[in-house]
C-alpha cells in the first residue's frame, strides 16, 4: 500500500482539442445520442456504467449505500459536523481574512520548502532531537523500527497519525515482535476490529456502539454494554496501564514549527500528550509539508483548525513538543526522533497541483462533500476519503490505481467554500481527470465520447444543429405524456426515475423566435 | 546521496532551482521569520477581560472560582472537592506547597503525579480568555503530568495573568523567557471523545474535571 515514486505528467491542455479536430463525427444520431448521454451523466453525476483499473470505488460505494448502520452513522455525523462548523465559523468575524492569510502562509513555506525544513532540522537539533529523513513508506518504517529495535523497545503507545497509517507502520512493528497500542479511541476500535479509519479526524464515524461493545466484549472480557460513557471508561481503564508503561511513544504531528524546531499535537482526549510526555522515546513521523514559520502562523491556524474540523472553539489540548527533557525534569523523552517523510509529496512541490500541500487535515471538505456523506470513508480505497483524498490518493499511489477518485465528485465546490485553507479542490479533481484522459486511463467508450462532444462544442453552428436534433428527438421519444421513462443504455438512470422530455426546440430557437416577435433582429 | 539530499534535491528541482538551498535563501527564510508576522485578529480574540475567559471556560465544561488572594486557594479547594464528593488529598506543584492545606483539611502530596492520584493542582503560566485555555509550560518544578493524569485537575490562575489571544500568550513568553519548554501544554477544558457514535462524553485519557481559581 506505499506510495510510488514517479511523476505526475505534465498537462497539455491543447490536447483534448487536438484529439477533438481529429474526430469526425460519421453518424449524427449516434453523435447527439452520446452528447445527450453525456449531459445526463455529468449534470447528475451518475457513475459511469464502464467499470474502471485497479480500483474499484464504483462497487464499494455501491455497497456501502446498502450497509444500513454505516448509513445511520453517516447521517448522524453528517449534521453535527456541518452544523457544528457553521456556527464555530459563524462566531469569528473576519473569518475570510484569516483563511486568506493562512493559505498565503502555507504558501510562503511551500514556495520555500527546502530552507524552512533545513531551518526547521537545526532547531530542532539544538534542543537535542535527532532528525530523520525518508523518502518512502519502506524507509520511513525502517527508521522507526530500527530506533525500536535499537532500544529494546517492546511497547510502542501511539496517538493517531494518518501518515503512520499512510505508511503502514503498525504493521512493520508488529513485523518486529513490538506491541502497538492505539490510544486513540476511535483508532483504538479500529485496531481490535482490525480496520483502516473511514475519516482523518473520527476514524471510527462509521462504527455503531453496539459494534464497539461486541469489539470491547472481546478483547476487554468485561460485561457488555452499550453505553458509551461507560465504554469511554472501560477503554480509559485498559490504556492507562499501556501509556504508563510504554517503552515508546508514536506521535504524528498536526504542524512541525521552523522557528523553534517544535512539533505539535492537536488532540481532544489527552491521549497524545501521554504519549509525548511518559515514554522514555517520543518518535514523531511526519509529511515534509507540515512545517509553518512561526508561533504565530500557528496562532492563526489553530484558529481555523478546530472550527473547521469539528465546530470546537479550541481542541482540548495543544501540545508543542520542542527536544528533549532536561536532566531534572519530572516528565518528557530522553530521545526524541522526528520522521520527515516525502512519500510523494515532492511531486507535488512546484507542480500545478502544489495548492494541496497547504492541507491541514481537518476533514471539512469531507464532512461537506455529498458524496462522502453518502458512501462513506472506505469506498476511497486509501487513507485519505473525500475530496483531499481524491486529489492526494492519485498523486501517492498512482492515477492508475485510483482512478475512480477524481470523478467521485459532484463539483458542488462546497469542498472549497469550506476548506480553512482555501484548496481549490474541484479544479484539482478536474486536472487529474484531464490527466486520466490524456494518459488514455479513462474506457474508450468515454474518451470517445468527450471527442465527440468537444467537436461538437467547439464548433457552434454544429452544436446548435446537433442539439436542433437531439430536442426532437428526446421530444418525440418522451411521446404524449412528455416523460422519458427508458434510454437505452443508460437503464441505471431510468430504472430509478423518469426525466421530463424537452419541449422539441432549443433555447436558441426559442430566444430567437421571441427577438423575432418583439421586432428586434440581433441579440444585444 | 542521503534521503535528506535526495529530498531536497527533488523540492529544488521540482520548484524550478538548481543547486543547494543557498545561504542568501536561509537568510530570507529567518528573517521572514524574526518578523512574526500575527495575522488577522477577530473580535474574539483582543478581549483579555477575566469575565471572558470565564465565559469560554464554562463553554468547554471547565469550572471557575474566585477568591480574593492566593492564600484563600486551600479553602476554594476544600469547597471544590467537598462538593464534587472527591477525597480531600491532591497531588500538585512545589510552587503551591506552601500554602495552608492542612488548615483546609487536605492532604497535600508535592511530588510526581502518578496514575492514581485522582486531583491534581497546579499553577500555569498564563490563561488566554479567547478560548478560556490554561497554558502550562514544563520545567522541572512544573510537570506536565499532574493536569493530564488524575481525573480532576485543578489550575490557579492569576487574574492579571489572562491574556486576550494566543498571540499575546507567545508575545508574554518570549518577553518572560529565552526559549520555549519542552513541552508548551495548552488545556482547554476537561479531556472528551466523540469518538463513538459522535456522542460526546468528558473524561477520556485526561482529566474529567478541570476547576480554575481565579486569584487577583
Amino acid at each position: 500500500m506505499g506510495p510510488k515514486p514517479g511523476t505526475i505528467p505534465q498537462e497539455t491542455p491543447a490536447r483534448i482539442l487536438r484529439l477533438a479536430r481529429g474526430t469526425r463525427p460519421t453518424h449524427l444520431f449516434l453523435s447527439v445520442f452520446i452528447c445527450v448521454h453525456l449531459w445526463i451523466t455529468n449534470f447528475f453525476h451518475w457513475p459511469t456504467e464502464m467499470q474502471i483499473q485497479s480500483m474499484h470505488f464504483k462497487a464499494t460505494a455501491s455497497a456501502k449505500l446498502n450497509d444500513a448502520v454505516l448509513q445511520t452513522a453517516l447521517k448522524k455525523s453528517k449534521g453535527k459536523f456541518v452544523d457544528g462548523r457553521a456556527a464555530a465559523v459563524a462566531e469569528v468575524d473576519l473569518w475570510q481574512d484569516i483563511r486568506t492569510h493562512a493559505a498565503a502562509l502555507r504558501d510562503r513555506v511551500i514556495d520555500n520548502l527546502d530552507a524552512y525544513l533545513i531551518e526547521f532540522e537545526k532547531n530542532a537539533i539544538a534542543r537535542g532531537a535527532v532528525v530523520h529523513w525518508a523518502e518512502t513508506a519502506e524507509e520511513a518504517n525502517a527508521i522507526i523500527v530500527g530506533i525500536a529495535r535499537k532500544n529494546g523497545v517492546q511497547t510502542v503507545t501511539k496517538s493517531k497519525s494518518m501518515v503512520s497509517e499512510e505508511i503502514a507502520l503498525n504493521d512493520a512493528l508488529e513485523a518486529d515482535g513490538i506491541e502497538v497500542v492505539e490510544t486513540d479511541l476511535g483508532e483504538y476500535i479500529l485496531q481490535l476490529a482490525h480496520e483502516p479509519p473511514s475519516h482523518i479526524v473520527a476514524p471510527a464515524v462509521h462504527k455503531s456502539k453496539e459494534q464497539v461493545a461486541d469489539l470491547f466484549v472481546a478483547a476487554h472480557h468485561r460485561p457488555r454494554t452499550t453505553d458509551i460513557a461507560a465504554m469511554t471508561r472501560e477503554a480509559r481503564e485498559v490504556l492507562r496501564s499501556k501509556f504508563l508503561n510504554a517503552d515508546m511513544g508514536v506521535s504524528g504531528a498536526n504542524f512541525v514549527i521552523a522557528e523553534t524546531g517544535t512539533t505539535l499535537t492537536v488532540t481532544n482526549e489527552g491521549n497524545a500528550d501521554l504519549v509525548t510526555t511518559v515514554p522514555r522515546i517520543h518518535c514523531v513521523v511526519t509529511g515534509i509539508e507540515k512545517v509553518i514559520a512561526t508561533l504565530e502562523d500557528f496562532a492563526t491556524l489553530i484558529r481555523l483548525l478546530p472550527r473547521s474540523a469539528t465546530g470546537q472553539s479550541a481542541a482540548n489540548y495543544l501540545t508543542l513538543t520542542t527536544g528533549i527533557k532536561h536532566a531534572d525534569e519530572l516528565d518528557g523523552p530522553e530521545q526524541m526522533h522526528i520522521v520527515l517523510i516525502d512519500a510523494g509529496r515532492t511531486k507535488l512541490v512546484g507542480s500545478d497541483m502544489k495548492d494541496m500541500l497547504r492541507c491541514i487535515r481537518c476533514g471539512a471538505c469531507m464532512n461537506h462533500c455529498p458524496v462522502y456523506q453518502n458512501v462513506g470513508g472506505h469506498a476511497y480505497g486509501w487513507v485519505y476519503p473525500g475530496p483531499m483524498g481524491s486529489v492526494l490518493t492519485p498523486t501517492y499511489v498512482g492515477i492508475e490505481n485510483a482512478g475512480d477518485l477524481p470523478n467521485a465528485a459532484t463539483f458542488c465546490g462546497e469542498c472549497q467554500v469550506v476548506c480553512p485553507v482555501k484548496i481549490p479542490l474541484p479544479d484539482l479533481m478536474r486536472k487529474w481527470r484531464e490527466r486520466q484522459f490524456d494518459r488514455a486511463l479513462r474506457p474508450f467508450g468515454e474518451r470517445f465520447a468527450m471527442a465527440l462532444w468537444s467537436a461538437f462544442a467547439t464548433r457552434p453552428a454544429l452544436y446548435a444543429f446537433g442539439s436542433k436534433i437531439a430536442a426532437r428527438v428526446a421530444h418525440w421519444w418522451g411521446g404524449k405524456d412528455g416523460r422519458i421513462t427508458r434510454l437505452p443504455g443508460l437503464d441505471g438512470w431510468t430504472d430509478g426515475r423518469d426525466m421530463p422530455a424537452p419541449a422539441g426546440k432549443t433555447f436558441r430557437e426559442l430566444y430567437a423566435a421571441t427577438r423575432a416577435k418583439s421586432g428586434k433582429t440581433k441579440s444585444p | 546521496m542521503s534521503a535528506r539530499d535526495n529530498i531536497l534535491a527533488r523540492i529544488r528541482s521540482q520548484s524550478g532551482r538548481g543547486g543547494a538551498t543557498s545561504e542568501a535563501e536561509l537568510t530570507a527564510v529567518r528573517a521572514h521569520i524574526a518578523q512574526r508576522i500575527r495575522g488577522p485578529l477577530p473580535s474574539i480574540g483582543r478581549d483579555a477581560s477575566p469575565d471572558r475567559f470565564v465565559q469560554e471556560s464554562e463553554r468547554l465544561n471547565s469550572t471557575v472560582a474566585e477568591v480574593a488572594s492566593r492564600k484563600d486557594v486551600p479553602q476554594a479547594v476544600a469547597r471544590y472537592l467537598e462538593k464534587n464528593g472527591l477525597e480531600r488529598r491532591v497531588v500538585g506543584w512545589p510552587s503551591l506547597a506552601t500554602l495552608d492545606w492542612s488548615t483546609a483539611g487536605i492532604a497535600f502530596d508535592n511530588r510526581q503525579a502518578s496514575g492514581e492520584d485522582l486531583v491534581g493542582i497546579t499553577d500555569c503560566f498564563c490563561g488566554i480568555a479567547e478560548t478560556g485555555t490554561l497554558l502550562l509550560l514544563s520545567a522541572p518544578t512544573t510537570p506536565k503530568l499532574h493536569a493530564l493524569l488524575p481525573e480532576t485537575h485543578i489550575c490557579v490562575l492569576s487574574r492579571a495573568r489572562i491574556v486576550a489571544s494566543m498571540e499575546d500568550a507567545f508575545q508574554l513568553l518570549r518577553e518572560e523567557r529565552t526559549e520555549l519548554p519542552r513541552a508548551t501544554f495548552f488545556v482547554s477544558g476537561p479531556s472528551r471523545t466523540a469518538d463513538i457514535e459522535q456522542t460526546m462524553v468528558i473524561g477520556a485519557h485526561g482529566p474529567y474535571r478541570v476547576h480554575v481559581v481565579l486569584v487577583p
